[in-house]
Formats: C-alpha cells, structure tokens, sequence
C-alpha cells in the first residue's frame, strides 16, 4: 500500500466531512495566522526604530547629563578638542514653544543647533541654508524651519526670508530642512532649528541637554564612547555623571529589545498554534470513535497495524498542512491590511512562514499520533461490532 | 492433505475473575471445495468458532492449519496478511465503505495487498460480473438494494481469489428473493471449487450446503455430511504469501 494511496483516502475522508475538515483547520489557520501577523508586526516596528535611529545620522555619539550633571557649550568644545576620534561636537537644547506668523500660530519643537547639525543628524537643507558659526557665536535670532511648521504655519508657502515669533523674539527664517518623514507617530518634520546659544538665552540657562557628537567612523565610535566616558567622569570627579551612547549601542539595545518583543508576540501565537492541535486530536479522536465500524472492515479485508495508522496520521497531518497554508495567506493577509490601516510597518519574513508552517505540521503529527494509534489498535471484531 | 483442520480447538475469554469457555474441543477437517453450512442457538460458540477461521481471533487451545499452515498463535499483522490473501468474508450487514462505490469497495482488500491500480480495477470488474452487477459498478452502496449490496460484498471477497470464503448469516438482513439470489451465487462458486462455509439460522439455507455443523454450548454437536466436494474447476491465484 504505497503514500499515494493513502493520501487519496485521507482527501476522500476530508471532503466527506467538508464543515468538520474546516473547522478543525480553523485552529491551525488562526494559529499559523497569528504567528506570523504577530512576528511580522514585531519585525516591522524594529525596522521603523532601526531606520528611525539610523535615519539620525551616521556614526553618531549623544551624551546625555545623568542625575544633575551639568553640561555646557565648553564641554562640547572640550570633547572635541580632546578626543581625537570625534570629528564634529555639536549642543543640544530643546524646548516646545507656540510658534507665530502673521495671525497663524503653531506649537512645535524648538532645537537649538549649530552649524554641524546637518553633518551630524545626516540631515539636508532644501532651500536657503544652516546658519553659520558666526551667527551661532553672536546668538543672532535666524531659524530654519522643517516642512511641517511651513504647512500649518506658512500654509505651504516659502517661508524664506519671513520673521517668526518664538518666545516673544522674531526669527528670521534663513532655510528650509529637507523632509525626513514620520515615524511611530513622531513628525521628525514638525520642528524649527535656532543656534544653540539664542536657545540657551530664551531658556535663561547655561546647561544643554546633550551633545551630539560625531565618530570619524564606525570602527572608532566604541572608542570615542569610552574615552567621551572617562573625560566626563575626571571632569566632574565622580562615576556615572553621563550617559554616553553610541548609535551603534542604541540600535543594538533597540534590537535585542524588538526581538524580545517579537518573540514574545510569537510565542503568545504560538500557543494559539498549540491550541489548534488539541482541536486536531479532538476531532481525530471523535473521528476514530465514529468510524469503529470503518476500521474493523479494513482490518477484516486485511489492512495491518501500520496501514489504518498511516490512514488516520496522514488525515490530521493533512488537516494541519491544510490549514497551514491557508494560515500562511492569512497571516500575510492580516499584516498587509495592518500595515495599510493603521499605517504600521510590517515586516513579513520568510523564516517566520517557514517556521510556523512546519510548527503547523509538527502539531498535527504530534496530536495525530495517538488517535491514529488507538485506532490501529483497535480489536477487528470488536470494531466490526460496533454500531 | 486437507484445506483447513483444526485439533482440540478451544478459546476461553476473561471476564474479571471467572473465566468462560467460548470453545471447547473442536476437531475438524475441511477439504477444497467444500459448502458448510455452521449451525446453533446464539450463544453457542459458533461466532467465536467463525472469528478464528476468519484469522480474526486466535484460539486459546489446540491446533489451526490453513492451507497447511499452524496459523493459530500469529501475530495481529500476520493475521491480517492472512485475511488480505487467503479468506474472503461476506457479513450479515454487508459491511460495505458508505463513502465507496461498488468498484472501490470490491477494489478495497487488493489496495491492502499491494496491487496497482490498474490490475485492481481489473479484478474488481471481473469480481463484479462475476455475481451480476457490472452495471452498477458506479453506484454508492446507499443507492443500492440490500441484495445488491451483500453481491458487491460476495464480489469483494471473490476479488482477491481467496482459498475460503465465510460467510456469516449472508441472507439474515434479506428478503427471500434476495436471499435466493445470494444462496444461487453461493452454489456457483462452490460449483467452481471455492470453499465456502457459512453460519445460519435457517434450516432451508442449510439444506443448499453438503455439510452442516451443529454447535452447542461451544462443542461440536454433529456433523452431517450431504453431498461431496467440489473439485477446483478455476486455478486460483490466492497462495500469493507464504504462510
């Protein structure tokens, strides 16, 4: 009795029982479905943080003050000064504030930048410039405006030349940045640049909140991480006055983070997967019960151990295929539709495919073994008693 | 040498602590080509002495030769190998596969042999003319009459040329036309040589056998000869195995 055969009665016996072949697949469809919705959702919101950080530029150090350290403009030149592996240092200081044009207002992100910010944050400028290191040094009042302030401040119109009021001041608008998108809910567009030092003035306040710094490459970034460290902590005599991180770390920690994450989300769906599998031996099991009478005629006729074995193996391994592959259109289904309604990133690998459909196919082995053994145990006359 | 013989055959079952006698010093020899009819009240040991022809059960006692061949203490799958080439059976309640039709369930015992597909649609075609239903080789077993239905059973166990046929009440769910039918087929194949032995109830049907069996309270109550044997006119291809 060759594979073929028994293939064929298996499809015979699914399409019998058309409603109970669906339902039990039912299982393994939302199982292998949510396996790979899940991972795919997991795997997209780790790329759209991974470009996000990558997006902020190339090689890039931040500093940031711990538990009341105090930074300032000269330890961004010191930094640079001292530490041959950084090629640009660059203050940082943020704060929101309601931006006014005209009779227009808006509330957006204000930074406070220098010179190098495009060389740091791999930004671009799209029309006029960056304002200069003089201007940076003498706290002039001009600001470069990101594409978002133009659409709800300018109503899209060039802003070049304009004066904004931020903070009771007028800023002359001297450049537009280029348009870097949205990620996660965060409009990286929806932000006004001013020099560092005319922030610092708005704020009343010497500090900054973190420096920018950028490694001369990749390779020298862990270096710079460590010599930036030990600086900072001579500098104000004590451990851990700083957090200093390179991009590298941060897309490493994010990393092991979604992984976590998406392991998670699968692991969860895969016990949906597993529940599936119980469905499958439920259903095989009432189905041996059912058809008692069916394997003692084999047996009678002559079938062995192995043959009314096979049959009911073959029959729940089909129903798990089955549902598999129609779990893998789903899943692939859910995520399209998930990245294009609420505009996620998904990321449909095909390890995760592969994974959760031979998941799908161990499951209906597993829990097709022992009805398939209780049925091939069965005693002939007893079975062919059985009403 | 005889087709089948048994010695001192017995079988006892367990039930919790008492063991019962089902059987009990069965001595019996059958020749090819015989017609047996097996009688006696329910109860009697005559299902159970059927079961252990068939290959079905084993004996707890004593000594089972088919075709030469101690069968009697084999293994469930060399049991079934045996049931798949050399005995044919024909139930009371036909035992057809509902979802089969007559060319499939006829073709059912030769998949378990091994057979192509092509050589098993051949033989089944030929099983099924042989008892009459060529037409109807199509057809669900719901869709056919219960006459009908225990032919394509009698063609069923002629498919794989079998060296015994058992048959266990064949016209019990009969009317008597279709009964006639069957007992007619019956009388056929055993004008070919096959042996067949067959359990009834009905005095009438037994009369058509040449030798009838009388069980009670599992012993061998008589045995009655009425007519001889019938030498093999077809060469039968069953001894595909060795037992």
């Amino acid at each position: 009795m060759n594979f073929l055969e028994v293939l064929k009665m298996a499809f015979a016996a699914m399409r019998g029982n058309k409603l109970r072949s669906l339902l039990t697949a039912l299982g393994i469809i939302f199982g292998v479905g949510a396996v790979i919705a899940m991972i795919s959702i997991g795997q997209g919101a780790s790329k759209d943080v991974s470009d996000r950080i990558s997006s902020m530029g190339s090689n890039m150090i931040i500093v940031s003050p711990l538990r009341g350290t105090r930074l300032s403009l000269d330890d961004a030149r010191e930094l640079l000064d001292r530490v041959p592996s950084v090629t640009h240092a660059m203050p940082y200081v943020s704060f929101s504030a309601t931006v006014k044009w005209s009779n227009q207002t808006h509330d957006t992100s204000i930074q406070g930048v220098t010179e190098d910010y495009t060389v740091i944050r791999s930004a671009g400028i799209s029309s006029g410039r960056l304002f200069t290191r003089d201007e940076v040094s003498n706290r002039e009042l001009v600001a470069v405006v990101g594409q978002t302030v133009i659409k709800e401040l300018f109503s899209g119109k060039s802003p070049l030349g304009e004066k904004v009021m931020i903070k009771g001041k007028s800023f002359l608008v001297v450049g537009v940045l280029a348009a870097k998108g949205s990620s996660m809910g965060r409009d990286s567009d929806d932000t006004i640049l001013i020099p560092v030092t005319t922030a610092q003035r708005i704020t009343g306040s010497t500090q900054v909140n973190s420096i920018y710094l950028k490694a001369a490459s990749a390779d020298k970034a862990a270096l710079a991480v460590a010599h930036i460290t030990s600086i900072l902590n001579q500098k104000f005599k004590r451990e851990n006055t700083v957090r200093v991180t390179s991009q590298d770390e941060l897309l490493e920690t994010i990393n092991t983070t979604a992984r976590t994450f998406t392991i998670m989300l699968g692991a969860i769906a895969g016990i949906s997967l597993l529940v599936g599998g119980i469905g499958i031996m439920n259903i095989m099991l009432v189905s041996v019960t059912e058809r008692t009478r069916e394997i003692g005629i084999r047996k009678a006729l002559g079938a062995k151990r192995k043959n009314i074995m096979w049959q009911f193996l073959v029959e729940s391994v089909f129903l798990s295929v089955a549902g598999g592959l129609l779990g893998v259109l789903f899943g692939i289904g859910v995520s399209r539709a998930v990245s294009y309604l609420a505009k996620w990133t998904t990321v449909i690998s095909l390890s995760a495919v592969f994974i959760s459909f031979l998941f799908a196919l161990a499951v209906g082995l597993f829990f097709g073994v022992y009805p398939a053994y209780k049925a091939a145990n069965l005693d002939p006359i007893v079975a062919l008693r059985h009403e | 040498m005889f087709m089948l013989q048994v010695k001192d055959l017995g079988k006892e079952y367990s039930i919790g602590p008492n063991k019962v006698t089902a059987l009990q010093g069965i001595n019996l020899a059958v020749e090819q080509g015989e017609y047996i009819a097996v009688m006696g009240p329910s109860g009697s040991g005559k299902s159970t002495f059927m079961n252990i022809l068939g290959c079905l059960d084993r004996p707890t006692q004593g000594h089972y030769w088919l075709a030469g061949k101690d069968v009697g203490a084999r293994n469930d799958d060399e049991l079934a190998i045996i049931r798949n080439q050399y005995i044919g059976f024909i139930f009371q309640s036909f035992n057809l596969l509902p979802r089969l039709n007559a060319l499939e369930n006829v073709a059912l015992p030769l998949i378990y042999r091994g057979l192509p597909a092509g050589e098993r649609i051949r033989r089944a075609r030929e099983a099924l003319e042989a008892v009459g239903l060529h037409e109807r080789i199509h057809h669900l077993p719901s869709e056919l009459s219960g006459g009908q239905q225990q032919r394509v059973a009698i063609a069923r166990a002629l498919a794989g040329n079998p060296l015994l046929i058992l048959a266990d009440e064949p016209t019990g769910n009969l009317d008597s036309r279709s009964g006639a039918e069957v007992m007619n087929i019956f009388s056929k194949l055993n004008g070919e040589g096959i042996t067949i032995i067959l359990v009834t109830h009905d005095e009438q049907i037994a009369r058509q056998t040449k030798r009838v069996i009388r069980f009670k309270d599992g012993i061998m109550q008589s045995d009655e000869r009425t007519g001889q044997p019938n030498p093999l006119h077809t060469q039968l291809s069953g001894g595909v195995v060795n037992l």
